[in-house]
């Protein structure tokens, strides 16, 4: 072993190397303060290698990044730590790199003749954040999506070259494969190549200048190894553990729903520490965000380039310290007041909940189906679970409410004019109907014209009057007209009672005498009110939504409600989707039980 | 005992401290990605499934094999794809109702065997192993070790052909299921 050490360092010198990187001196003892550049380098080191074994499995196209990443987290050993650790290392980096920035200012090591070390930092900064930057897009789940959208279409409003620019950069006039391809290339090869050119240039040029002393000294010199040695392992240490911390507290790294182009994500932000910049934009109206995203973010820049020549005065310096201050509390201020904005907003709120609840459908589709190759989104798109809500909140919820809201959480502008459609075709919702206090209530036909209707009228003047054993009867008839609609979730009680159900049938036509204004069973010219043949079901329901105005529905009396067919605003798919989520009809995996929002 | 003595000993804790931490902390990093590396290794192949892959009356009945593609549910890491082409084999006629089956993929590195008509025997463009009609190995300088893989066939409603469709380890000399 000793001569094979020997033999390797009279070939390579690396012992005169070894040494010289342990015996660095460090005047006045080691120090705490002195850690943060090693826990840089620790960082990258963690990047570079979880980066590298990311690289493994990870897919950079528009039908394969997502679904990799999501392959990576949810079906390879240790994927989930693996890209843990990768994205909330990243994170760390920010602080720490902020953390050694204040203590070269403030200590003072950025003066001469240490200039030409501090633009290698200052450039090796601006260069892992393009790494967050690329990184944020690589999943290419909606919050990647449309966060580095925005930051892309920042980009075109540079002066000059602004346009070509941004297409430089995505790779065309859109976003699409070579924009991944581009951001993964930048991310993985570009980026990390120039960070360990530079970073090998900054700890050379480190090294040259010896470390710049805190006075006043503490103690004796030592050496790099092992007293502050011991003391970065340890910095590095505590690093990790925040970061498995994180790791364990957050579940792994998020992962958002596959990225739609078709679907605006309204809750898309940067990653946290690029929150302030978008702060900041807001704060600059049409036509002046030049200024808030290049013009004033380079003067920064250019100030803190410039410090080494201020740092030559007593009075630079102490400006360099205060700018510096100034600056990172401003970003943390305006840090805070994005993120108080955005929990005053109730639509910020909703579409947080409707993505989250979207990454976990996908999860549950993609692990029953499979992924189509054409991309996990489409799983999404005929999901009537994700899309009813959505359809819903965009054309009904003008006139009906889903549960007294949008189906998404929130309240629409206009008024309710038209019933809430949560658990229609079920007992409940149909015995309400015919609930003297219930049928007039803007629930149900309260704010249509058919308020003053024959229904409306049956069910205060004659049904208010019911005896017991007509009431009884009723309750028959809402079981058999609910079991028209086939409801997945009554299917048991439909079953139980089949008995009540089938004498339901016969009081529809005999004693409770819907027939009278309803087709039942059989077509009926005459019949005033909606066909109630299937009612609720499937096809019911999309014939209904297609054309309320049908002659076997409203026909002539039919009130505002758009043909939504006939009209071409809605496809067949999208109304089939409609019809499939608010009768519960979507798919659920076998273990867990059926939760309606 | 003497205060160098002392310094020596609080020295090495400090250097075994050091070099003990500095290393624990690439850990973590190196062992998530090394298992996500060695992930593939606990994939299994598709289990055999019975596919139908053509019809009876299709096949000659001098005995010549025909091709047939297999078409089936493939998995391929997050996809899965329904109907796609995932091998093909060969079928012949042996009786009048039973057939035998071939995988086309040779058994010495994987290459896809073809049939040559004049000669009624397979013959490997690859390494030139060449096999009988029945599959079995035709010549003794065979590079292949064994001969063609057979498959297990079945009939059903008198002119569906189905075959247990596998692949099998390439260069062993016995069929191990891939
Ligand atoms: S692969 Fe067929 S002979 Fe080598």
């Amino acid at each position: 072993m000793k001569s094979f050490l020997n033999w390797l360092d009279s070939r390579t010198g690396c012992k005169k190397l070894l040494h010289e990187a342990l015996y660095e001196k460090v005047p006045g003892g080691a120090r705490w303060r002195y850690v943060w550049g090693s826990t840089l380098t620790f960082a990258l080191a963690v990047q570079f290698i979880t980066g590298l074994f990311l690289w493994l499995a990870y897919n950079p196209s528009s039908q394969t990044a997502w679904e990799s990443v999501y392959y990576i987290q949810n079906h390879m050993t240790g994927g989930a730590w693996l890209r843990g650790i990768h994205h909330f290392t990243a994170q760390a980096m920010n602080v720490l790199l902020v953390l050694h920035l204040m203590q070269v200012v403030i200590d003072g090591a950025y003066k001469a003749p240490r200039e030409v070390n501090f633009w290698f930092g200052f450039v090796l900064l601006l260069l892992v954040m393009a790494l967050s930057l690329t990184g944020y897009l690589l999943p290419w789940d909606q919050k990647g999506f449309w966060a580095t959208k925005v930051a892309t279409n920042i980009v075109a409003i540079t002066p000059l070259i602004g346009p070509q620019l941004q297409k430089l950069i995505i790779g065309g006039a859109d976003y699409g494969h070579h924009t991944l391809s581009r951001f993964f290339a930048l991310h993985a090869g570009f980026l990390p190549g120039l960070i360990v050119v530079l970073l090998a240039g900054h700890i050379y040029l480190f090294r040259r200048h010896g470390l710049t002393v805190k006075e006043p000294r503490r103690g004796p010199d030592t050496y790099f190894w092992p007293d502050q040695v011991l003391k970065d392992a340890v910095a590095c240490l505590v690093v990790l553990a925040t970061v498995l911390f994180l790791v364990i507290a957050g579940k792994g790294a998020e992962l958002g729903g596959p990225a739609d182009p078709t679907e605006p994500y309204s809750a898309a932000r940067p990653e946290w520490y690029f929150l302030f910049l978008f702060q900041f934009l807001k704060y600059f109206h049409g036509g002046t965000e030049v200024w808030g995203a290049i013009v004033i973010p380079t003067l920064v820049l250019i100030v803190m380039c410039l410090m080494p020549f201020f740092g030559k005065w007593r009075l630079g310096h102490r400006f360099n310290i205060w700018f510096l201050g100034v600056l990172f509390i401003g970003v943390a201020y305006l840090t805070v007041l994005a993120v108080a904005d955005d929990r005053r907003k109730p639509s910020y709120r909703v579409a947080k909940e409707a993505a989250e609840r979207e990454a976990e459908r996908v999860k549950v589709l993609a692990a029953a189906h499979g992924i189509p190759t054409s991309g996990a989104v489409n799983l999404l798109r005929e999901d009537a679970f994700v899309q009813g809500p959505k359809l819903f909140a965009r054309n009904c919820a003008s006139c009906h409410r889903y549960d007294g809201n949008d189906a998404l959480g929130l309240t629409p502008k206009d008024p309710q004019s038209a019933s809430d459609l949560k658990g229609f075709g079920s007992r409940e919702w149909i015995a309400r109907l015919l609930d003297p206090a219930h049928v007039a209530s803007t629930n149900y036909f309260g704010g249509t014209k058919f308020a003053r209707g024959k229904m409306v009228k049956f069910v205060t003047k004659d049904v208010a009057a019911y005896t017991p054993q007509q009431k009884e009867q009723l309750h028959k008839v809402v079981m058999a007209l609910s079991a028209e609609a086939k409801l997945k979730s009554q299917a048991s009680s439909d079953a139980k009672d089949a008995s009540e159900i089938a004498t339901g049938r016969e009081l529809i036509r005999g004693d409770i005498n819907c027939v009278e204004c309803h087709a039942f069973g059989k077509p009926d010219e005459d019949a005033a009110g909606p066909d109630l043949t299937d009612y609720g079901s499937r096809e019911w329901l999309i014939s209904f939504i297609s054309n309320p105005a049908h002659p076997k529905f409203y026909g002539k009396r039919n009130d505002r409600m758009p043909r939504f067919a006939e009209e071409k605003i809605l496809d067949a798919k999208a109304i089939g989707l409609i019809a499939d989520w608010l009768r519960g009809d979507w798919y659920e995996p076998a273990a867990t039980v059926s939760v309606a929002r | 005992m003497d205060p160098t003595e002392n310094e020596g000993r609080r020295d090495f804790l400090k250097k075994a401290c050091a070099a003990c931490i500095g290393g624990a902390v690439m850990i973590p990093p190196i062992a998530a990605g090394v298992a996500v590396l060695l992930d593939p290794i606990r994939k299994k192949g598709a289990a055999g499934d019975f596919v139908q892959v053509g019809f009876l009356s299709a096949l000659p009945d001098d005995g010549t094999p025909r091709k047939f593609t297999v078409l089936t549910t493939r998995e391929d890491a997050w996809n899965k794809m329904t109907n796609v082409p995932v091998g093909a084999v060969y079928l012949r006629r042996v009786a009048p109702d039973k057939v035998q089956a071939l995988n086309v993929v040779c058994p010495h590195a994987g290459c896809f065997v073809d049939f040559m008509p004049d000669r009624s025997s397979y013959l490997c463009p690859c390494h030139d192993s060449t096999f009988a009609i029945d599959g079995k190995i035709n010549d003794r300088k065979s590079p292949a070790s064994r001969g063609m893989d057979e498959l297990e066939t079945q009939i059903r409603n008198g002119n569906e052909l189905w075959v247990k469709f596998q692949n099998f380890l390439a260069g062993a000399p016995e069929k191990i299921p891939a």
